[in-house]
């Protein structure tokens, strides 16, 4: 498939509602990715079976402040820095860029990458959401080693890393992205495409595509189509009554609370946040958890509210829908479950939890 | 004879040009509403003159004019009028992913853009520098326009933390082409946000011309009517005023001052500090926040005529409602607008004998409201249709609200009359007297401001150093700008650490505001 202007536009819409209320905004990934399209001509999205099976996939995104970001927007070489620093240090043909999460901005960046490249980019991502750290992808429980992480930031400087583990590569890389000036492009977990067949998440970047189409031709309820599209469950549909937000560590935390509205007046949710939305709760019942994605959606559009949006009195309906079978599984689990998060409680799969409900 | 002791507050609106005159204490000695006119000029003569004369007053009394005007966001929106511009961003390498401009409506582009230029140069978020400025790439830019273009739009990366490389592009293009050209810098227009400030700050250049075709029209109105002794000034966005030669060089921050000068107003005319703000006009219905005295402003930057920009304007809901808006009933269901018959409901309204239903006559008709010449009957479609309304403001105000709680609402504009006493979430619905140009008499208070929004770094200072030199600055920036030094205050400072930092950094925002000196 061709990414053209209007499926990009579609996929930015899904790369939002995969974000799970974080991974940044869609919108400057999507300008840029347009930019791309106007000199270039449009990507194509591939299949990693279409692929040969011993050239490398290069998961690639963006990492740093968002604030910076807005300013230091990108040079447009980083991809080709390192993509040239790959094939040297490895010897091996680079395929294909990847996106590392298709969950938010990071969704978007890489079409424009691979557009400046000139190279496919394949229908799979590291996460099929958004998460808050690096190693939280799904090449690190495929074993994947994080090594070499190579890092560009926009004036042509390259840092090649070898981090021992995940841990260790969210350290190194964090600091890199500070020394670059607060932000920076980085590749890891590279990978062969065969290894990739089974180390990535597949069809995420189809899927945000279908999600955005679902949006824009929607029949009547845009919230209902969505659903549709992604087997998801609608938690509550109201206004968000009480907003508490703060930044600790590098991350945003906090809570939001939702009053029923129309069919769910009397009702009420608690969201709680960490960059991501992480737990929606109804007085002590767990109604979604982590790593199924919990999105915010404005009831009107049904287009992703990010956790950095949400605000008192917003109309918006909470949905959420099975996260990649990845994250159910043991290893999936230890990284990602609400017990990684800080919780006490084991995770539920949405659908059990909401079994007999449309 | 008494005075010199008075001020004049004008509202040239798209139909009606409000004005007012306040004495020493705040009073309001005489008011008017007349209708708008084309060339400006004429209209403003017309109020003044009815001014003059309804109180009698000399106009040697009259020592300030403060003038709100919707003339720049309507040139954008109308792409009138608008100057050609050369848009030079200075950011390589760390922007060429997306070059100015990239994205503008067609038409617009066509319009404004004399050429863009990206050079080497920039901040980083610490203001380090992000690359050494190239000043030949500028020279070189500046040289290859054709000699007609006068004016450029400078925007360096992270500006708002240091502007040094705007202002040595300013030096240069100065040297080149002498005083005749006029040049924009970001920093002294937008905040973080390269490609929505660089929008701005070419939107702002591009107003220029429209900004001094207004000024001087104004200027020639008040020559004429014996005022021109006053010292004029310009409401901006965040409804405080800027001199006349501020008004010409940043056109772009009057774009929001209509509302803001409505919020203000209401602030001034009840003595309220914190309230909701509802003003009801004949086609629609603005509903903004008053946060100690000052309208509070969107946390996202507003789109204008489709671009992208991200100065502050007023926080607004706002709601196609007012007195004009059309009410229609077919097959039982009763149904408002969008349409409305605006500045003609004197004509076409029932109760002054028309044939249109409008919100107004369904007001009299319940008996909220009382003015028109034909009496009109109560029925069950009009409760239903001011049930409706009273749904919609609801709605609105429970939108533009940021936490629970009730708060007093203040009603301003020609259709507030239209407004219940009882709306949820309100304790009381207050309606002061003039609350028909609240507008006018929110430009003519004389408040003036100055902001800083920056990036700190509190690896090496305390928070509250960091606060201390950001207030202060914003103080100073007033008192440059015209307030009285004795009562400047800070009205607004808000601290947001910065995400995904290893080093702790923060983005302070201060405002400091005073009355105007001499006042």
């Amino acid at each position: 498939m061709l990414l053209d202007a209007d499926t990009l536009r579609a996929q930015a819409r899904g790369c939002g509602i995969l974000g799970a209320g974080g991974g940044g905004s869609p919108a400057m990934g999507l300008l840029a990715s347009l930019r791309a399209l106007e000199l270039h001509g449009p990507t194509t999205l591939v299949d990693l079976d279409d692929l040969p099976d011993d050239e490398l996939v290069l998961p690639m995104g963006m990492v740093g402040a968002p604030t910076v970001a807005v300013e230091k927007i990108a040079n447009g070489g980083e991809a080709r820095w390192i993509v040239e620093r790959v094939e040297e240090v490895t010897g091996r043909k680079v395929a294909a860029l990847m996106s590392s999460e298709i969950g938010g901005a990071n969704g978007l960046f890489p079409m424009e990458f691979a557009g400046a490249l000139g190279l496919p980019i394949v229908d799979a991502d590291g996460m099929g959401r958004a998460f808050p750290e690096m190693p939280m992808v799904s090449m690190e429980i495929a074993g994947i080693s994080p090594s070499p992480c190579v890092m560009s930031d926009e004036r042509g400087n390259v840092l090649i890393v070898h981090p021992a583990d995940g841990a260790w590569l969210e350290r190194l890389c964090r600091a890199t992205a500070v020394a670059f000036g607060g932000r920076a492009v980085s590749s890891e977990y590279l990978m062969s495409v065969a290894e990739a067949r089974t180390g990535a998440v597949r069809g995420t970047v189809s899927l945000a595509i279908r999600i955005g189409r679902a949006l824009d031709h929607a029949e009547g309820d845009p919230v209902e189509a969505l659903l549709r599209e992604v087997n998801g469950f609608r938690l509550i549909e109201g206004k968000v009554v009480d907003v508490d937000r703060r930044v600790t560590g590098g991350f945003t935390r906090g809570s939001a609370q939702i009053d029923g509205l129309r069919a769910d007046s009397g009702r009420q949710l608690r969201l709680e946040l960490q960059n991501e939305n992480l737990v929606a709760l109804e007085g002590e019942r767990v109604l979604a958890t982590v790593p199924d994605i919990i999105t915010v959606l404005d009831t009107q559009t049904g287009d992703a509210v990010s956790t950095e949006l949400l605000r008192y009195g917003q109309r918006v309906t909470v949905i959420a829908f099975p996260c990649d079978p990845v994250w159910r599984s043991e290893g999936g689990l230890r990284l990602t479950s609400p017990r990684a998060f800080g919780y006490d409680f084991d995770f539920r799969p949405v659908e059990e939890i909401h079994r007999g409900r449309a | 004879m008494a005075g010199p002791d008075l001020r004049l507050g004008v509202d040239v609106g798209g139909t009606h040009t409000d004005a007012v005159l306040l004495d020493r204490a705040g009073s309001i000695v005489a008011k008017v509403k007349t209708a708008t006119t084309v060339d400006v000029t004429t209209g403003i003569e017309t109020a003044i003159a009815s001014l003059l004369v309804s109180s009698g007053a000399a106009p040697e009394r009259i020592t300030h004019v403060m003038l709100g005007t919707t003339h720049a966001t309507n040139a954008v929106l109308e792409r009138r009028g608008l100057e050609r511009v050369a848009v030079l961003r200075i950011g390589g390498p760390a922007t060429y992913a997306i070059p100015p401009l990239f994205g503008w409506p067609e038409d617009l582009r066509r319009a404004v853009s004399a050429g863009e230029c990206i050079v080497n140069g920039g901040a980083e978020f610490n203001g380090d520098e992000l690359a050494a400025f190239d000043g030949d790439a500028v020279r070189r830019f500046v040289g290859s326009l054709p000699d007609d273009v006068r004016h450029v739009a400078v925007t360096s990366v992270f500006a708002p933390v240091l502007a040094e490389h705007e202002l040595a592009a300013a030096e240069i293009i100065r040297a080149l082409r002498g005083d005749h050209v006029h040049v924009s810098l970001s920093h002294e227009i937008g905040s973080l946000g390269l490609l929505e400030r660089e929008n701005a700050t070419v939107l702002n250049e591009a107003l220029v011309g429209v900004a001094q075709a207004v000024t001087s029209a104004i200027t020639q109105g008040l020559a004429s009517t014996g005022l021109a002794h006053a010292v004029v000034y310009f409401a901006q966005n965040d409804g405080t005023l800027m001199s006349i030669a501020d008004a010409v060089r940043l056109p772009v921050l009057t774009i929001g001052s209509g509302p803001a000068n409505s919020i203000r107003g209401a602030a001034f005319l009840t003595g309220v500090r914190d309230a909701i703000v509802v003003d009801v006009g004949g086609t629609s219905t603005d509903v903004g926040v008053l946060i100690n005295g000052f309208p509070r402003e969107s946390s996202f930057g507003v789109s204008i005529g489709g671009i992208a920009t991200n100065f502050r304007m007023p926080d607004l809901v706002s709601i196609a409602l007012g007195g004009g808006t059309v009410v229609r009933e077919a097959d039982g269901v009763v149904n408002l607008g969008p349409d409305s018959v605006g500045y003609q409901l004197t004509e076409r309204a029932r109760i002054f004998g028309g044939d249109t239903w409008t919100v107004s006559d369904v007001a009299v008709a319940i008996g909220r409201a009382h003015f028109g010449s034909v009496g009109v009957a109560s029925s069950e479609v009009m409760a239903r249709a001011l049930a409706i309304v009273d749904e919609m403001v609801a709605d609105a105000v429970d939108r533009v609200k940021l936490s629970k709680g009730e708060f007093p609402l203040i009603a301003v504009g020609g259709g507030s009359v239209l407004l219940s006493d009882k709306i949820p979430g309100i304790s009381e619905v207050l309606r002061p007297d003039d609350f028909d140009v609240a507008n006018a008499v929110g430009a003519a208070i004389g408040t003036i401001s100055g902001q800083v929004d920056r990036i700190y770094q509190t690896s090496s200072r305390t928070r509250d150093e960091v606060l201390d030199e950001a207030r202060s600055e914003a103080i100073a920036q007033a008192v440059r700008a015209g307030a009285d030094p004795h009562y400047v205050e800070i009205v607004e400072l808000e601290d947001i650490p910065i995400a995904y930092m290893t080093n702790p950094a923060v983005r302070v925002r201060a405002k400091a505001a005073g009355p105007l000196a001499g006042l």
